[in-house]
């Protein structure tokens, strides 16, 4: 239930780290091509070459899947207290005010009110770029509103995760955030409301172990890292490699863990679609011509 | 009953006691304030186990004499003594030791103890039974209940068995399994949380150890009759919390509930997981920890030293604060349960609302 992968003793904190730019090209670590930075960004930051899908950040993710760019964000004026006042070799405290200045944002992630194809709906988007996306108390606290406001106003909600799990310089309140806003699921399963979740990479830890695996239909960006525990922990012990593919969604997919594996180009139009088949008034509507 | 051997020289005995315990208090009294010597209640801990063996030999050979008799109690008083400081100073490295002792009681040891008519159910209906989670019904002073707990064990061939009380996804799917029957039947659900966490395995992933916990977690939120949920020794993260929503959480006194293992933090945020006191403390693990942060509900007391020294006194502690609150859950109609432990949930978090 960690936040983030050891690589090179730094920590991964960066969302962009595996693009390498270099002014306008910028190579793909999945194909080694060198590749037009405006023609990766046009392509939804997904390889033109090889597909792969290239990690983006909360706000570009509500770009994609709401009609227009518009939308309005909400619970964006909650802040951690620190409140283990948690000191590791640096302050927690100034980690929370380097990844604000970084990205712009109170916490790791972005809730949003707006339309999919004219369709009302809550999106919760997670932003990997913020202490590797890790749930706290804020998280915890903005997506349970998140999904509260849905079940209250009945409109479908999405929940986009890219995250390493519950963040630990919050102990025990990063944990209990797993129970808070699964009880929210519950409610919100028992009100009739849709939920879709959509896994991106990476998703992890505690947030795989609650929201990103409760949704009416789980479905997952191709290539994204899914699991539990994560695969170094894993290696260490069982003491063996781990087979090619293990915990991408592919793997996922065909052990029967997610609903679907969707390209970012046709991820709005698959939701949209989802959408349309739970939603309730038509069906009232042909029970009552019938 | 044995015969119990003569001591050749209870005097010896005596002295070499008392030379160990003032050594011992020595160490105890010198110790470092700031925390550099953190190992020192450990140590002192075990030594003091140590004297009490070499005495209760000596108190139960005959022939004694007054005199003797009489350094016997004064060297108990001293280790009882001694043992208070310690336990008054325990940290949380220190907890965590205890927590982990291999001579805890664990789920089955309350069970023998504290219920009766205990009959085991097995398997999650879709691939295995897990043995490092046990589930059955049982009887709490007459009443039916659903007994959850994970099992460690003691000997090698039990603790692979067990797999150390690191469950699979079927054992988080055999758990909830048992609260529906128990919701079924309107009986309340007792779980007993003892697990360095759930097992991360090849397996585990490829059936869903994610899903399995979050779908407890969701379940349990709604299940519709009391919940009550002990930590009776480590509480790991997730696959402690998969079978720990519960109306009451409490923990008993030397047991620790974290988001990571001490171990795990330090060498993620150190580096380095000889620093695994240092996270120990920052993390705020201990029960008296997570009853200041709003995570737990109350903190049962062990028998001095620790619930290890005295199974039989554990678990009457353990009765005694689960008759308190089974009486108090049991009295809630369901949709009030139900409501109040959504809102206990709901409740825990901490943030300042600033201007956007
Ligand atoms: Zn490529």
């Amino acid at each position: 239930m960690t936040w983030f992968k050891r690589q090179s003793g730094e920590l991964d904190t960066s969302g962009e780290k595996k693009v390498r730019t270099e002014g306008l090209w910028v190579k793909c670590e999945s194909c080694r091509q060198i590749i037009w930075k405006k023609d990766l960004e046009e392509n939804l930051n997904v390889c033109p070459k090889c597909d792969k899908h290239f990690r983006i950040d909360a706000r570009t993710r509500l770009a994609n899947l709401l009609d227009d760019n518009q939308y309005e964000v909400f619970d964006a004026d909650l802040v951690s207290t620190d409140p283990l006042k948690f000191v590791d070799l640096k302050a927690y405290s100034s980690r929370l005010k380097q990844a604000q200045a970084d990205t712009g944002l109170k916490d790791a992630v972005i809730n949003a009110r707006g339309k999919l194809n004219g369709r009302p709906v809550v999106i919760s988007a997670m932003e990997y770029a913020f202490i590797g996306g890790s749930m706290g108390a804020v998280v915890g606290e903005v997506i349970t509103r998140a999904i509260e406001h849905a079940t209250d106003s009945k409109a479908p909600i999405i929940i986009v995760s890219a995250s390493g799990g519950a963040r630990m310089m919050e102990g025990a309140i990063s944990l209990m955030q797993l129970a808070k806003i699964s009880a929210a699921l519950a409610r919100l399963d028992e009100a009739n409301v849709p939920y879709i979740s959509v896994l991106t990479d990476p998703t992890t830890g505690g947030v795989t172990a609650s929201f990103a695996m409760l949704g009416d239909l789980n479905i997952a960006e191709p290539g994204a890292l899914i699991g539990f525990a994560g695969p170094r922990v894993i290696e260490q012990t069982i003491r063996q490699k781990l087979p090619q593919g293990f915990q991408r969604s592919e793997f996922l997919l065909e052990h029967g863990m997610l609903d679907a594996v969707v390209h970012r180009r046709q991820m709005k139009a698959y939701i949209a679609r989802a959408l349309e088949f739970m939603d309730q008034s038509s069906v009232v509507r042909r029970q009552s011509s019938a | 009953m044995k015969a119990v051997p003569a001591v050749a020289n209870p005097a010896l005995v005596v002295t070499s006691a008392d030379f160990l315990l003032s050594m011992v208090e020595a160490r105890w009294t010198a110790r470092n304030g700031d925390g550099s010597k953190m190992e020192t209640g450990i140590r002192a801990q075990q030594e003091l186990e140590k004297i009490e063996q070499q005495i209760a030999k000596l108190q139960a050979a005959p022939g004694q004499n007054e005199e003797t008799r009489g350094q016997i109690q004064q060297l108990r008083d001293r280790i009882h003594a001694l043992r208070q400081q310690v336990s008054l100073h325990r940290n949380a490295w220190e907890k965590t030791e205890l927590a982990r002792h291999p001579q805890r009681p664990y789920t089955l040891d309350y069970v023998e103890r504290i219920f009766t008519d205990w009959s085991e159910i097995h398997g999650d209906r879709g691939f295995a039974d897990d043995p490092a989670i046990v589930c059955g019904m049982a009887r709490f002073h007459g009443e039916d209940v659903m007994v959850i707990g994970h099992q460690k064990a003691r000997d090698t061939k039990q603790k692979v068995y067990r797999n150390f009380g690191m469950p699979n996804p079927e054992g988080y799917r055999k758990a909830l399994r048992a609260m529906k029957i128990a919701e079924k039947w309107g009986r309340p659900v007792l779980t007993f949380v003892d697990t360095p966490g759930a097992y991360p395995g090849l397996g585990a992933e490829e059936r869903g150890q994610a899903e399995a916990i979050a779908r407890n977690l969701r379940e349990m939120a709604r299940l519709r009759v009391p919940i009550i949920t002990t930590i009776t020794g480590e509480g790991g993260s997730g696959g402690a919390l998969a079978i720990a929503v519960a109306d009451r959480v409490l923990m008993m006194e030397n047991t620790i509930y974290s988001v990571i293992s001490p171990e795990g933090c330090a060498s993620i945020m150190w580096r380095d997981a000889t620093k695994k006191d240092l996270a120990a403390q920052a993390l705020h693990i201990t029960a008296k920890d997570l009853s200041e942060l709003g995570c737990i509900d109350d903190i049962v007391p062990e028998p001095e030293g620790g619930a290890h020294l005295d199974h039989e006194a554990a678990a009457a502690l353990l009765d005694e604060a689960l008759v308190k609150h089974f009486a108090q859950v049991r009295a809630l109609p369901a949709a009030e349960l139900v409501a109040s432990r959504y809102n206990k949930f709901r409740h825990m978090a901490q943030f300042l609302q600033v201007e956007a």
